[in-house]
Order: structure tokens, then sequence, then C-alpha cells
């Protein structure tokens, strides 16, 4: 009997707080959703990335009294959700910020599989969604497609060209031969790079000498290493994610690789692997990058390291901030939570941030790092698209 | 028809009915719910089907799942919508084949194994394929259907599934499954060709796995195979069923629509605690339920009836 009675104080617990949802009161505060991994594959990029910067963000308007309305100021109230690295667990996590929470902003999900399942509820509600951690070459497509959708970190084109690019400089001016190793993890992003990148290098006059794709997860790289010191690349270039881009420079480290320039793309940037490897990385090269130079710069990585006690990468962390820096700077200027005149505002605006002024054409961001490069212990922007201040690329000198 | 096959089909007819019109709620939020519960319907029950009789634990369901998914993603943009989930079912049913041949000749425990890596070989088959034959880049799924007729499809599906699942009840299908389930030798004794009466209901129950991937496709947008190929998945359909209880038709419907709603709860008021509430949920659950739901209901009828008495 006893137990019975329990199950139906569980059972009416749970449908209360299922009801609870949606009830809270709006009025004299900013609702702002967000839903990203908390748990699962992809939770080690977006706890570096994504998470701190939301939480930097609400923390410093909340500072400043809140945001700036017609109405007077009004604090922002976070409301999140952890996806699990799950779409479906995301799609559902939207949803119930857009219909139960009844937010009036969400901030854009992390990864790029992420941003385009959600973009119809999006789109369906009007939500602006200034997408960052989203890398596609299908952009036209989905930007006449969701009019809300805003992208702020380039194609795969970009990025594949920029490697391409310096590597012809150097080329160009003597430091170093055509011949280029080429390696990429065999999943969704490192495909489709790798496949970008074959022609770009190609009509660069690049001669591609090793070419090999290994699984993901694959914990020896070894072969994959010695298979391209075989091969006697003057170049090094990895399509990798953050657990082989973290194996192969371990690798090219105990086999001591040869090249004039080492890329390796997704996490060559977080500030765990300047630590792990100290100097032996000097001349590093890696996708995204920064200038930490300029005052807002300085300042917003303090800031990071203060408010949240760690510190920002070298990439996205900044364009993240950026994007919520742009949302509250269009709903200050609306001076309401009016979606639609926000999205508006957006697309018709020019933005101060901590990377320099931003504007969208067409929905699209044209200022990002595309290429970085450890110099000093710091990871420096070395090529862009519209960036002022990259700092000139150096030689791989060895591992010492 | 008996007269009581007659009211429980007319009660069903009804609760389908029911069940169709959440779309027009228009509240986004339950019609997401909505595709969620009736996606684990179909898998789960399909799932049973197999696994109910014959006590033969498959966790292959990601893989079926996976692969309807994947082709969808392949072909979408040059093959018709429908061709491609005729592809996907066909494909799925004779992936089932091979994979029936191959290992239900085998007891228990090695099947459990095989169909665990199951999905894991297909994944990076695919991935190989992709990388090695090239051609495609990330996949994108950008068609016009809404959650709303994802929603309809996988209720349509879920029809089929509770039909085919009558069906093969009244069978010698059927009656040749029970037999097995209870003891194997016996009903090999007894003349029936156990390995392929295994092998039919399996493809059933991958057929419909790898259809409701290739339903779920358009809602993803962006198809990554280590997601497709979610192993998180196969366990989920196990544990629902089994919640359920798997002795009838309805039974794992009983398990996934509290499962669901129990999760959404959990989701929605632990985001950062989301996977040891679980956990302890799940304690709860052995001990509270150990019979599952429908034991449990079964329970109370009998009781009932004796109070009525």
């Amino acid at each position: 009997m006893k137990r019975r009675t329990a199950l139906k104080l569980a059972a009416a617990s749970l449908v209360a707080g299922s009801l609870a949802i949606g009830t809270a009161q709006a009025g004299d505060t900013v609702k702002i959703g967000a839903v990203a991994p908390k748990t699962g594959p992809l939770a080690g990029g977006s706890t570096v990335t994504h998470w701190p910067n939301i939480h930097l963000w609400v923390h410093e308007v909340n500072a400043r009294g809140g945001l700036k309305l017609k109405d007077g100021r009004k604090k922002i109230e976070l409301i999140e959700y952890d996806d699990q690295t799950n779409p479906g667990v995301h799609i559902k996590a939207a949803q119930r910020l857009a219909t139960q929470d009844k937010v009036d902003f969400i901030v854009a999900p992390y990864g790029t599989g992420f941003n385009l399942a959600s973009a119809p509820i999006y789109a369906k509600h009007g939500y602006p969604q200034i997408a960052v951690s989203a890398i596609s070459d299908k952009i036209p497509e989905l930007t006449k497609r969701y009019p809300g959708i805003f992208f702020t970190l380039g194609s795969t084109t970009s990025f594949a060209s920029a490697v391409s690019d310096i590597l012809s400089k150097m080329r160009a001016d003597g430091k170093m031969g055509g011949r280029i190793a080429m390696v990429n993890v065999a999943d969704a992003f490192g495909i489709e790079l790798a496949e970008t990148a074959r022609p770009i290098f190609k009509k660069a006059g690049f001669e591609i000498v090793y070419d090999k794709s290994y699984p993901l997860g694959t914990q020896d790289l070894s072969p994959i290493m010695k298979g391209a010191k075989a091969s006697k690349p003057d170049a090094f270039v990895a399509w990798s994610y953050p657990p082989d881009t973290f194996g192969l420079t371990k690798q090219a480290i105990t086999q001591n690789l040869d090249v004039k320039a080492f890329y390796t793309a997704v996490a060559t940037c977080f500030p765990a692997y300047g630590k792990v490897f100290g100097k032996s990385i000097e001349g590093n090269l890696g996708a995204g990058g920064v200038d930490p130079t300029t005052p807002a710069m300085k300042a917003y990585r303090k800031a990071h390291m203060e408010v949240t006690g760690k510190p920002a990468d070298g990439w996205a962390s900044a364009n993240t901030y950026v994007s919520l820096q742009v949302l509250e700077q269009a709903i200050e200027g609306v001076g309401s939570v009016d979606r639609k005149a926000v999205t508006q505002y957006i697309k018709d605006n020019t933005f101060k941030t901590i990377m320099g002024d931003i504007n969208f054409v067409d929905q699209v961001s044209h200022r990002f790092w595309t290429v970085g490069q450890w110099q000093g212990g710091e990871f420096y922007g070395v090529a862009s698209k519209g960036m002022p201040n990259a700092k000139p690329v150096i030689l791989k000198k060895g591992w010492k | 028809m008996t007269s009581r096959e007659i009211r429980t089909l007319v009660i069903a007819v009804i609760l389908f009915g029911l069940a169709a019109l959440l779309p027009f709620s228009g509240n986004g939020y339950f019609i997401s719910i909505g595709v969620t519960i009736a996606m684990y319907v179909v898998l789960s029950t399909s799932w049973a089907l197999f696994s109910g009789p014959t006590h033969y634990i498959s966790l292959a369901t990601a893989a079926f799942y996976g692969l309807g998914t994947m082709i969808v993603a392949t072909g979408i943009e040059t093959v018709p919508y429908v061709v491609l989930l005729l592809i996907s079912a066909v494909a799925g049913a004779l992936m089932a084949a091979l994979v029936g041949l191959a290992t239900l000749r085998l007891s228990g425990v090695y099947f459990v194994i095989f169909t665990l890596g199951l999905a894991e070989m297909i994944r990076q088959l695919v991935s190989w394929l992709q990388n090695n034959l090239g051609g495609s880049r990330g996949l994108y799924v950008l068609t016009d259907l809404t959650e709303d007729h994802i929603y309809w499809e996988l209720l349509a599906l879920a029809a089929f599934v509770f039909l085919i699942g009558w069906w093969i009840g009244r069978s010698r299908l059927g009656f040749a499954m029970r037999i097995i389930g209870n003891d194997e030798t016996v009903a090999a004794h007894c003349g029936i060709n156990t390995a392929r009466s295994k092998i039919m209901l399996f493809m059933v129950s991958g057929m419909v796995a790898a259809l409701v991937g290739a339903l779920l496709a358009p809602r993803w947008t962006y198809i990554e195979p280590n997601i497709a190929f979610s192993p998180l998945l196969s366990f989920e359909v196990v544990i629902m069923a089994l919640l359920g209880g798997t002795k009838r038709l309805w039974g794992p419907l009983v398990g996934v629509v509290p499962f669901t709603i129990l999760l959404e709860v959990i989701e929605a008021n632990y985001p950062s605690q989301t996977i040891l509430v679980l956990g302890i949920a799940f304690l709860l659950i052995v001990y509270l339920v150990p019979h599952g739901v429908v034991g449990r209901l079964e329970q109370s009828f009998a009781k009932f009836r004796r109070g009525g008495n």
C-alpha cells in the first residue's frame, strides 16, 4: 500500500513538474534560451567555446543593469538545456524554449548539424539565429530557406583555400617545395574539407604525395604519421577533429616529422593544445585564429578568464561572443523584444564588436579568421577574410 | 473475427484517430514530443515482434535505423523521396535476412554481441564508402516536410506494425514463434523450420526500423554517420519495450509513453544533471515496476475483478 502511495506521489509530482514549465512570469526580464551539448561527443568543444561565452555575456549584461529597452533596463533570464549531442533531444528542447518557456530569443546552437536541425523551429517562431559553430558550403541555399539565419564563421571552401594560399606564398617565396601530405578524419567535416581541398591544392600546383584518412576515434595514429613521413612532404595538412589533432601532433613530435608547414584543423587553437605541447608546437598552423593584441580583445580575454575561470580559445570563442554582442545591440537598437524587427535590424546595421565592425551581406558576415599559428606561446591569426593585423607566417623549424 | 476482436479493433481505430489530431493543436512542443513517442512506439513494437516471442535480444535497431537515414541522405537530391522509402525498407529487410542467416542459428548471447557490433560496423562502412568513393560531402536533406508530416507518417507506420503484429499473432508463424520461444528443440522436433521462421520475423523488424530512419531523415536536415548510427538508440528501444512488457502487442506502447514523458520532465528540470537523474529513475523503475507496466496493469485488473466479485 505504501509503495503504491509513493508511486502515486511520484507520478503526481512529475505531472506537476511538467506543467510548471512555462508558467514562469514574463515582464521584468528578457528571457533568453540556450540549447547545446553539456554531455556527449561534442561537449568537449562546446564547454570550451560555447557555454562560457553565454555565461560571460549574460553576466556582463546583467552587471550593466540589463538590456536597454524602450521601457527601461531589463535583466536577462537565461534558460539552458543540455541536448546531449543528440539532435532529437535538441529539437525537443528548442521547441520547449519556443512554446513552453516562451523565451524572447534563443542563442544559436553549437555544431553544424544542430544549427540545421533546429533552423525550421527558429524560422517558424521568427527567432534570429546567429550561427557560429556552423560551417557549410550550402550557405546561399540555407539563407534563402531560413530568413532569420546568419552565418559568421565562413565556408569549407574558405578554410581550404586559406591553407592553400599560405602554402602557395611560402612556395613562391622559395621557402618550401610543392609536396603536400594530406590526411583527414573520415567523418562529415573532415571528409568535406578533404574533398574541397584536393582540387584547390592541385589547381595551385601542389603535388599531393600522401592522401589517407582514418576513422573517427582512431587511437593509434602512428602508421598514418609514418606513411606521411615516408612520402617526404614539404607540408603536412590534417583535416582533423580534437582528439586526432592532439594525436597527430604527438606522433609528429615522436617521429620528428621534418616539414616546413604543419597544419591540423579543429582544436589546434584550444588553450589546452598549447599547454600540453609547450614549446614544441612553435610554428604549428591550425584552423581559426585571433588577434589578441587589440585592446577590445585583451579586455574580452581577461573577462573570460575572470568570469568563467577558463581561458578563451584562439578561434570561435571570440566569434561566439561577437554573435551575442550583435544580438544585444540589435535588441537595444530596436528597443523591444520584437523578433521580426530585431532580425531586420541585424540585416540592416553594422555592429561594434570585440572583432571590430561586423555587418551581414545576404545574412553572411565576411569577417573571420581562417588560419592561425602558434608563435611564442600564443595562437595568432595569420590569414582571414576581412580582418586586419594578420601576423606574418613563420616557418616550422623542428619540434625542439 | 470474434466480437471481442471487433471491439479491440474499434478501440484501436478510435485511439489512432485521436492521436492523428495532435498536429492540429498547433503546439510545436507537443508535436515534437509526439514525433518522439511515435518513433519509439514503432521501433520498440517492431523490436518486440521479434524479440518478444524468441527472447533474442537484438541491439541492431541503430544499424537498421541508420541504414534508412543514410539511404535517404545519399539519394535525396536525385531520387524521389517515396522511392527512397521503398529502397530503405527493402534494404533493411535484406540486411536483416543476411544478419539472420549468419547469426540466428547461434544461441542467445552471440546474437546480442553481434547485433551490438553491427551498427558500428555499418557506420564505419558508410564512412569508408563516403571517403573513398567521394562525391559525398556533408549530407543535407532539405525537404518541405514538417514535423506534422513526419508525425503522421510515423503514425501510419505504427498502424501498419500493429496490423502485422496482430496478423502474426494469429498466423502459423506466430504460433511457431511461441513454441520456439518456449523451447527451440521441441519446436524443431515438431517440424518447424526454426531458422526460417526467425529470419522472417527479424526481416519485418529490420524493415520497419530502416523505414523509421528514412522517415526521420528530413527532421535532422544534416546527416552525419555518427548521429545516424547512435548506439544509444538500440538500448533505449530495448529498455522501453521491456519497461512496457513484450508479451502483449500493446506492451511496448505503455512503456514508451511514460518513459518519454519521464525523460522529458527530467531533461526540462535538470538540464545539468540529466544523466544522473535518469540513472536514479531507472533504479526506481526496476524496484517499483519489476514486471513492466503491462504486468502492473494486469495485476491491478485481476485485483479489481476479484474485488468486483
